[in-house]
């Protein structure tokens, strides 16, 4: 890292705890909710008759529940978090990053309530109704021109990596929400998107597709790229290879969304050109899953005594493990048998609950223990939640996997007479044990988001009994 | 030289470090790249299903089995040339339709519930979904879908060709109470539906929003003023239920497909 000058700079760093706080409360809520769909799917009566909480009114509640609340909040506490740091600057603006708070949170509560209402645009992760997404982009831009501002003022010499996923993750977020969301209203509870068909198709897959490149693994990679070598006091282990990776991931990752649509009406070429590149994806994801791994090289032994750097390398295995899965799933004939089937969910989790979760609770306690300088309420209470998630996450995954290939094998399976060997309903049925498996894997997954917000809170509470001063609520 | 003055990668990437602007510029560009190359062309191309002034769907040309062209009116219904002039003379086979009143209410109602996320309407050139679902889906045929419903999951079957192949009562039935009729279902019950009256206000404000479309709005000649301003007293008395059976009832018997064509050429 750069010298910096000699005087110590005071941080603005309130907005990070708050940030923070609230990111371990939207995992609780947002895989809370996650575990009564995948119930609902399980045990239909659990849709209660209740037009507000049907499956497909609280599915959009999840999803953007787990991106956009949680993952969101993630990145804006770690995104201030690191600018600040690594530039030795304060924000550009404290003013401005405590309105994204307050705005972000706003379109969190309001998600809250028009999504069970059943107000949707009908695109998948862009649910939320037209003037909710103006919203979104005015938020998005105050922390997008916080944050690259900030960079401009750093006293360091060079820009960190970690800064540059973070910038592109901005700018593309950027690009993606404005052109995908492009509708007109009918109403202030309805609207259209301009685009039908073909077009709207790739549009939505351009969006949906770099909402996980960018926002969940571009901000993520941010996230890999400060706090495992902080975590365990080790360099990154090649910063040749973070320039390739970086800018092969960014160049490259936005090509992607073509392959949700294989053997579908959009033409061929499109289809075959996102999967070539999807399969070249391999190698910077592979790159950098290698590069944030090593950076423990001399220092594994870590791995023993610190819960925190198991969570920050874990979430690096399940990096690889994801970054293989979708390639392989882009290959025309593997996305023939997976395409419309629980691998897909499964796929997702595997990135989700395994990679991005993984990182951020990582990134969560060791701000925690900065922020509030002190160290946890309970180190073992973290060792806890380590297995739970870890227990949690497989149990899901594996759930999801085996019901997937079961689904695709079964609608293409024929019988000796030529006739299909199953009805539809056949394999709905078939997959009751699995949606059964995953419902319990998200239920474990969701007690250790318990655990942590229980362990932030105590810490919290307990650091300032310590220093006698309420540092959070004082400035609330 | 220090060892914080190496430069490790290259002079350029040196500098793009140092310059937030520069960085910030060539990112912009990184990202914009994919994006373009994939999304643009689909809007000029043919085969995409796009209206183009001209009529010809950007030069869109399906061949019969003599390698004859198949005139688009066969494909995309057009009142000027079709025998059958008006949305009501409409018969299945005329080609791809915007849809009446009563199924655009229940396309509202399908989106509200979130059906999209459990039932694709996408179906693939497939044996296995040929036997089960009806000849593979062609650009067309979601012409004039704004916010496209093909879907990305099958926890319930696909909906693409589901015209005629139950009856409306069924149907009822079904969305009522699914388990009554299908017991493994794991569909919530939306019973609710026919308690709901159709909001008429909603439905006439979106014909006109279909009509004022930048891509494949509806033509003026299928929703003329005077359908629009009709469209409330088509409906009068229906319920959300009523609409979205009428929706499912329409959905993939517009175009006559021909066997043995490759419709995605």
């Amino acid at each position: 890292m750069e010298a910096t000058n000699a005087t110590p700079v005071k941080y603005d760093m309130d907005v990070v705890r708050w940030f923070t706080i609230m990111a371990a409360v939207y995992a609780v809520v947002g895989t809370l909710v996650g575990v009564y769909v995948a119930s609902e799917l399980a045990f239909p009566f659990l849709n209660f008759d209740i037009p507000e909480i049907t499956f497909g009114r609280l599915r959009p509640l999840h999803t953007n529940a787990v991106i956009f609340a949680f993952g969101g909040c993630v990145l804006m506490a770690t995104g201030f978090y690191i600018v600040q740091r690594t530039g030795a600057t304060k924000l550009w603006s404290n003013t401005m990053a405590w309105f994204t708070f307050w705005g972000w949170n706003l379109i969190i509560v309001l998600a809250v309530i028009t999504l069970p209402l059943g107000l949707s645009q009908g695109k998948e992760y862009a649910e939320l109704p037209w003037w909710v997404d103006i919203m979104i982009a005015v938020v998005w831009l105050s922390y997008g021109l916080n944050y690259i501002m900030t960079i401009g003022i750093r006293k360091t010499s060079h820009i960190y990596v970690s800064n540059w996923f973070t910038m592109g993750m901005i700018v593309m977020i950027t690009y993606l929400h404005v052109v995908n969301s492009m509708a007109i209203p009918v109403d202030w509870a309805t609207s259209y998107s301009i685009y039908t068909g073909v077009q709207d198709a790739m549009i939505q897959w351009w969006w949906g597709h770099n909402a996980v490149g960018f926002y969940l693994t571009g901000g993520f990679l941010g996230i890999m790229y400060y706090f495992i070598p902080k975590q365990s006091g080790r360099p990154v282990f090649s910063y040749r290879l973070s320039v390739l990776h970086f800018w092969t991931l960014t160049f490259g990752y936005v090509w992607l969304g073509a392959h949700h649509l294989q053997y579908t009406a959009l033409p061929d070429w499109t289809g075959s050109l996102g999967a070539a590149i999807s399969l070249a994806m391999i190698i910077p994801s592979w790159g950098g899953a290698m590069n944030g791994m090593m950076t423990l090289s001399g220092a594994w032994d870590k791995l023993r005594t610190d819960y925190i750097l198991r969570f920050l390398v874990t979430a690096m295995a399940f990096y690889a493990m994801s970054t293989f899965d979708g390639p392989v799933m882009a290959i025309k004939s593997v996305n023939a048998l997976s395409h419309y089937t629980d691998w897909t969910v499964g796929h997702v989790h595997a990135g989700a609950l395994g990679w991005m979760s993984m990182i951020s609770f990582g990134a969560i306690y060791h701000m925690t223990k900065k922020l509030w300088n002190t160290e946890m309420y309970s180190d073992k209470l973290v060792n806890i939640h380590f297995w739970v998630a870890l227990i949690g996450a497989v149990t899901y995954i594996v759930a999801m996997w085996v019901s997937g290939i079961m689904q695709g094998l079964m609608w293409r399976d024929y019988d000796e007479f030529g006739t299909l060997t199953y009805t539809f309903v056949e394999s709905v049925s078939a997959m009751h044990p699995y949606y059964v498996m995953r419902a319990v894997g998200g239920a474990i997954f969701n007690l250790g988001t318990w655990i942590m917000l229980f362990n932030v809170v105590m810490t919290v509470r307990q650091a300032n009994a310590a220093s006698g001063v309420n540092a959070v609520a004082a400035k609330a | 030289m220090s060892d914080h003055d190496h430069i490790y990668s290259t002079k350029f990437q040196d500098k793009i470090e140092q310059k937030t602007l520069l960085m910030f510029v060539l990112t912009a560009i990184a990202v914009a790249v994919g994006g373009i190359v994939e999304i643009v062309p689909l809007f000029y191309l043919p085969n995409t299903g796009l209206a183009s002034a001209d009529g010809s769907f950007n030069n869109t040309s399906h061949k019969d089995l003599q390698g004859n062209a198949i005139p688009m009116d066969k494909i995309v219904w057009n009142p000027a040339t079709s025998v059958h002039k008006t949305l009501e003379d409409w018969v299945p086979g005329d080609g791809v339709r915007p849809y009446k009143p009563l199924e655009l209410a229940g396309r509202y109602v399908y989106i509200r519930e979130g059906c999209f996320l459990c039932h694709s309407q996408m179906i693939r050139p497939f044996r296995d979904e040929k036997d089960r679902y009806g000849h593979y889906s062609i650009a067309e045929e979601s012409m004039y879908d704004h916010t496209y419903q093909w879907g990305s999951k099958r926890t319930g079957p696909d909906l693409a060709r589901l015209a005629g192949k139950y009856s409306d009562e069924w149907h009822r039935k079904h969305l009522k109470y699914p388990r009554d009729v299908v017991p493994e279902s794991v569909m919530p019950n939306f019973f609710f539906l026919d308690k709901n009256p159709i909001d008429t206000v909603k439905l006439t404000k979106t014909m006109e929003v279909m009509t004022k479309m930048p891509f494949n709005p509806v033509p003026a000649n299928i929703y003329t003023p005077e359908y629009i301003a009709g469209a409330a007293a088509q409906v009068e008395g229906k319920t959300e239920m009523d609409a979205v059976i009428a929706f499912l009832q329409s959905l993939g018997n517009q175009v006559k497909f021909e066997e043995g064509v490759n419709y995605r050429d």
